[in-house]
């Protein structure tokens, strides 16, 4: 009993995150196991460290700024909450979605959301805008030291004269939406399969 | 009180000699008295009745499981250009000298986010999840109140388990033990004779036939034609320690291993005495021409038993095979691989070594229901003409993983402990430099 869960979740709980997040009752406590069995040092948060020890994880070349995202500003913990909410960015959109509430706040997981989580990778400063030199950091941790600074340089020149519709030499946030091109945005969701057994 | 001790003693006498009697002789000899099997088959049957019950329960209560053979996640699997090419199909003009869109991040994220909620590797080093509940305590995670028979059963489980099975398990055991160190020493007083060799291995096969009982073990041995023979090398896939007596109790093995103290250094020196095994000191170990000239001596020496070896080096949860090390397959003997698979709903073999020490391990497997493995022996191997020792060790590996069914993973055991090395990060960056900068040149 004491593998698992150092702390059984509870209901109210389970109920917050699921007005949150989006997520189920079901889908909540699976993710709440992984969240445990990652947790190493068993008190109740990730450290950057547990998060690197999943090795497809650490040879992802874009490991560490996604692993950044689920640490709030200047923390180095992060709780379970925190867990699902940068989650739930993932999850797909569903159509019923679209037609609840209308004023309510957006979803976490709405297609603008997903594409704000892309771009505060690129932003690292959080300015609203991706600079030259953010986009070259991100760059240069996608293809490591297979592509000289020249090269690169003039790949980074050229998007941000694609992209750049103001002429401040940045790509803002609207700027990033339309230049990503991204027409199916299922590519930046994870499907979570629960069967009935 | 004399009466009360009196009375003790001759109770555990009795205890004794039923277990000799009922247990031991039968064991060494090799037959059976059918307790065990009616056993099993009472236990099958109250297990399909658990299930049974969980599974209507948990329809009533419309409660989702995942899928334990997909695992949590619905992955593309398609390889990155096939994903990237996919991203980059809207974008209007594809561009010169160089090939890179704000896009092509969504591929490294999904990819990070998906192996964050469920990846191939950290479950390999933690039990395998039940598909439904076994009535153990220890496999219990959500805990739901189902009703009261299942509870009774539950408890009484517990009852027979931790006071009738575990006392008697400990006893085998113990015996069993007692029973290697001392006619292993016995028989290596003997001068080399002929018959020195035979007695080796009737007491070696005796005393894993003991323990196996006292784990409550039922083996079911596929294919024993494909049996290991002198002068080769036995391979295995790794879960415990046990795997060891399960394989030991069907044929004779020479082991290879770090020299320790305590209870295995008299084991290890006991068991050297009446047949050569292969031990090294901590110090050796690290010296991989020293390890693979000891070896090259044994197997190359006919008269010697085949050597026994676990290449992934480390105990993984039985349901992956990771990588196998190429030093046992660099010495250019023939291979026999062997596939265990234990059947987790008896009782989980998995030793975590960080979670539980040796007692506390063998104490767990003692108070499970029991022990149910298949032994599969496939045909012996060879490394074939322009085969390299990694791909020879790759070859046998997914062999073993084809006949054991489980799945057959690129990824080192040593990542229990150790961090994943650069090179890796690196394969995955030039694989998409490939991508954005077209090599002229190919």
């Amino acid at each position: 009993m004491g593998s698992r869960a150092s702390r059984l979740l509870r209901e109210e709980e389970i109920e917050e995150i699921k007005k949150e997040t989006g997520f189920s009752h079901s889908q909540i406590t699976r993710l709440y196991s992984r969240f445990t069995s990652l947790d190493k040092g068993e008190n109740g948060t990730l450290s950057r460290e547990d998060f690197q020890r999943i090795p497809e994880l650490a040879i992802n070349p874009l490991g560490d700024r996604i692993i950044n995202a689920f640490f709030p500003e200047g923390e180095d913990q992060v709780n379970f909450r925190g867990f699902m909410r940068t989650l739930a960015h993932f999850r797909p959109i569903e159509d019923n979605e679209k037609n609840k509430n209308p004023s309510a706040t957006e979803p976490l997981n709405s297609r603008t959301n997903k594409l704000l989580f892309a771009f505060r990778l690129y932003d690292l400063d959080r300015d609203d805008k991706i600079s030259r030199d953010e986009l070259l950091q991100v760059l240069r941790m996608m293809v490591g030291v297979n592509i000289s600074d020249e090269q690169l340089g003039s790949i980074a020149d050229r998007t941000i004269q694609e992209a750049d519709t103001n002429g401040d030499s940045c790509i803002s946030f609207n700027e990033f939406i339309k230049a990503s091109f991204v027409v199916n945005i299922h590519i930046c969701t994870v499907v979570l399969v629960l069967v009935n057994i | 009180m004399d009466v009360f001790w009196a009375g003790a003693l001759w109770a555990l006498k009795i205890w004794l000699y039923l277990i000799i009697l009922l247990i031991m002789i039968p064991s060494m000899f090799g037959f059976s008295l059918g307790i065990s099997e009616i056993y099993m088959t009472i236990l099958v049957k109250t297990l399909e009745w658990a299930t049974l019950n969980i599974q209507k329960a948990n329809s009533d209560e419309g409660t989702l499981k995942p899928s334990s053979s997909n695992g949590l996640i619905q992955r593309e699997n398609g390889s990155m250009e096939k994903e990237l090419e996919e991203l980059r199909r809207s974008r209007p003009k594809p561009p010169v000298g160089g090939d890179f869109t704000l896009s092509d991040c969504f591929y490294f994220i999904r990819q990070g986010i998906e192996s964050i909620v469920d990846d191939q590797v950290t479950q390999r080093f933690t039990s395998e999840e039940l598909v439904s509940w076994n009535l153990l305590t220890r496999t219990n995670n959500d805990f739901q109140y189902i009703s009261l028979k299942l509870t009774l059963v539950y408890g009484l489980g517990i009852i027979v388990r931790y006071c009738i099975l575990a006392p008697l398990r400990i006893t085998l055991t113990v015996i069993g033990v007692s029973w290697l160190v001392i006619g292993t020493s016995a028989v290596g007083l003997l001068p080399n004779w002929r018959i020195k060799f035979w007695l080796s291995e009737l007491v070696h096969v005796m005393c894993y036939r003991i323990c196996a009982r006292g784990l409550s073990a039922t083996i079911r041995y596929h294919n024993r034609e494909n049996k290991p023979k002198k002068g080769g090398i036995c391979v295995a896939n790794h879960t415990s320690p046990i795997d060891i007596v399960i394989l030991c109790t069907d044929g004779c093995y020479a082991m290879v291993g770090q020299v320790h103290g305590g209870l295995m250094g008299i084991i290890q020196r006991a068991m050297v005495r009446s047949c050569p095994h292969v031990w090294f000191e901590r110090s050796e170990m690290k010296d991989r021409h020293l390890v693979t000239k000891r070896l090259k001596d044994h197997v190359n020496d006919k008269k010697k038993l085949p050597i026994l070896i676990f290449p992934e080096g480390t105990c993984i949860n039985n349901t992956s095979v990771m990588m196998f090390k190429k030093g046992s397959f660099e010495i250019g003997t023939t291979i026999y691989p062997v596939a265990i698979k234990y059947d987790p709903k008896f009782g989980d073999a998995f030793w975590n070594s960080s979670k539980h020490s040796m007692v506390s391990y063998l104490l767990r497997m003692m108070t499970s229901w029991a022990l149910v493995c298949n032994v599969w022996y496939l045909p012996a191997m060879h490394q074939q003409e322009g085969e390299d020792a990694v791909q020879f060790a790759n070859r046998v590996k997914s062999a073993i993983a084809h006949q054991g069914g489980l799945v057959d993973l690129q990824w080192d055991g040593g990542l229990k402990r150790a961090k994943v090395k650069e090179t890796f990060k690196e394969q995955q960056q030039k694989k998409y430099s490939n991508m954005v900068v077209r090599d002229d040149s190919n």
